[in-house]
């Protein structure tokens, strides 16, 4: 039979050109700029930092313009951009607990030292949408007051004092990087953070939503959330000491679960981490749910929950790669089917054959 | 990743006060820091051993902020280097992909370190930079400031 191999260039042109006019839209509407959608989109380009898992707003930008809001797409254009370029190195860990703060909040301690600060955040917003935005509008200055200067103490910090909360892991040898090793299983804990990192928001949030409803409970208390600016070092190999780099946003959150303890040490909390690019809460939230329920077998609990099961959650957790492998059914697959096709004429066939040579052919059929 | 121990770079004269305006040249346009050069180029001469280059640095997190680092996704970097005619050699690296910028640092970076020309650096570039993001940071601290929710309690009736 004959089956297209070639062919379709120039639908594919003009497919193109009727993109390029579908995005651009209605002449009459002025264009978006990069800087609009950076300003007043700021939260779809975190967003497209983070899954696209590279730091840089302009880019992000752009990626969203170009697959006109489609933010899974503009993801694929970033991590598809970076693949060009060299890397220098790895950076000096980011020093959260010196972050320049514009939000922190504890639902476990209230009167923690530097207090909490709500920052720019939907919370407490009534969910009804304002009609005078439809229209261009003036927005008030935000109010000021004082600001003391002094530091916001963490909630891990201020637990870890009394013995109450697990310490930390000690540092390995060596930082794995599934951008250079494809993973493999069981995967330590740093390589599986850095998948969270660049998982999909909504893939981590249902997992993490699925503990919360008893699917491998941890018992979690959102222990802290801080978003702000921390600043960015790298040691230079020709300049020969850490060189800044300037500031980013993060959000992160410290998720503080129910005990554990064993023969040898006493019971305390465990903590699950999210470290994420810009303001996303939601995301760095789900991140530290996911991390702390991959952690069940190391902390010895009953494990069998899908997101305590590290190879189905970091396997699925990519959009970039999921989107790659759904979407690909849409590509030609005329010679698969037209095989497939073959065989079910055969297979129908020979049923039809044996079904003329049968005295009872309903109840063969009913088998 | 290996990499020197801080103490490695000790031997480096005045290296926190040069970190700190690598930091300020950092957070600013390279339009601000050109705007600042402008006042003491004299007929600078220098050469540019590694012309701007833009790539990535793989930025680091640590598990729970304080334990084990892990990867946390990457940024793009801009670096360059310059010399003086005078040898010093000046480093830029800036996140982002601004060429000029990092050119531009390397160059600041390379004038601060000849001593007849910091004052000038610090005075010209650096001070109004200095003054600009503080002014920046003190209205978006106060900002913050203004959402900082004081609790108080209820009391009840009896005791």
């Amino acid at each position: 039979m004959y089956v297209a191999v070639k062919g379709g260039e120039r639908a594919i042109d003009n497919a193109h050109k009727l993109l390029a006019d579908a995005r651009r839209g209605d002449r009459d509407v002025p264009e978006l700029s990069l800087a609009q959608i950076d300003n007043q989109l700021a939260l779809a380009v975190d967003r497209v930092m983070c899954e696209g898992s590279l730091y840089d707003r302009e880019l992000a930008a752009l990626a969203i313009k170009q697959a006109r809001g489609d933010l899974i797409e503009a993801i694929f254009l970033l991590r598809a951009y970076r693949t060009t370029l060299p890397r220098f190195g790895a950076s000096e860990p980011l020093e959260t607990s010196a972050m320049d703060i514009r939000r922190r909040v504890s639902a476990t301690f209230k009167d923690l030292p530097g207090g909490q600060v709500l920052g720019p955040t939907f919370d407490y917003t009534h969910r009804l949408l304002d009609h005078t935005l439809a229209e261009q509008s003036e927005v008030e200055e935000p109010a000021t007051a004082p600001a003391d200067g002094a530091r916001f103490k963490s909630v891990a910090e201020l637990l870890a004092g009394g013995g109450l909360i697990e310490g930390n892991d000690p540092p390995a040898d060596e930082v794995g990087d599934l951008t250079r090793e494809p993973l493999s299983f069981p995967a330590n804990r740093d390589l599986r953070l850095q998948n969270l990192a660049r998982g999909d928001e909504g893939f981590l949030l249902a997992l993490g939503y699925s503990t919360q409803r008893g699917f491998g409970r941890t018992h979690p208390f959102a222990g802290e959330i801080r978003y702000g600016e921390v600043e960015v070092e790298f040691f230079a190999e020709d300049a020969g000491f850490a060189v800044p780099l300037g500031s980013i946003s993060v959000t992160e959150c410290q998720m503080v679960n129910q005990f554990t303890g064993n023969g040898t040490q006493a019971p305390r909390f465990t903590r699950g981490y999210g470290l994420v690019f810009g303001q996303s809460e939601r995301k760095a939230m789900a991140m530290a749910l996911v991390d702390r329920a991959l952690r069940a077998r190391e902390l010895g609990e009953e494990t069998g929950a899908p997101a305590q099961d590290e190879e189905f959650v970091l396997s699925h957790s990519d959009n970039v790669q999921a989107t790659g492998f759904v979407e690909h059914l849409k590509l030609p697959h005329y010679v698969d089917f037209q095989s497939e096709l073959g065989l079910l004429r055969k297979l129908q066939a020979e049923f039809d054959a044996r079904d003329a040579a049968s005295e009872t052919p309903m109840q063969d059929a009913a088998e | 990743m290996n990499q020197p121990d801080a103490s490695a770079a000790r031997d480096l004269p005045d290296l926190t006060e040069r970190r700190e305006a690598l930091a300020v040249l950092a957070a600013a346009e390279s339009q601000e820091i050109a705007r600042g050069l402008r006042q003491l180029d004299d007929g600078l001469t220098y050469s540019e051993p590694r012309p701007p280059e833009v790539g990535l640095v793989m930025l680091r997190g640590r598990i729970g902020s304080r334990g084990a680092p892990f990867n946390a996704g990457e940024a793009t970097v801009t670096r360059a280097a310059v010399q003086l005619s005078s040898g010093e050699m000046g480093f830029g690296y800036v996140l982002g992909r601004d060429r000029e910028k990092a050119r531009l640092v390397a160059l600041c970076d390379a004038l601060w370190q000849v001593a007849d020309r910091r004052a000038a650096v610090e005075a010209e570039v650096l001070a109004p930079l200095r003054q600009q993001q503080k002014e920046k940071k003190d209205i978006e601290r106060a900002r913050t400031a203004a959402t900082r929710v004081d609790f108080f309690t209820l009391v009840r009736g009896e005791d």
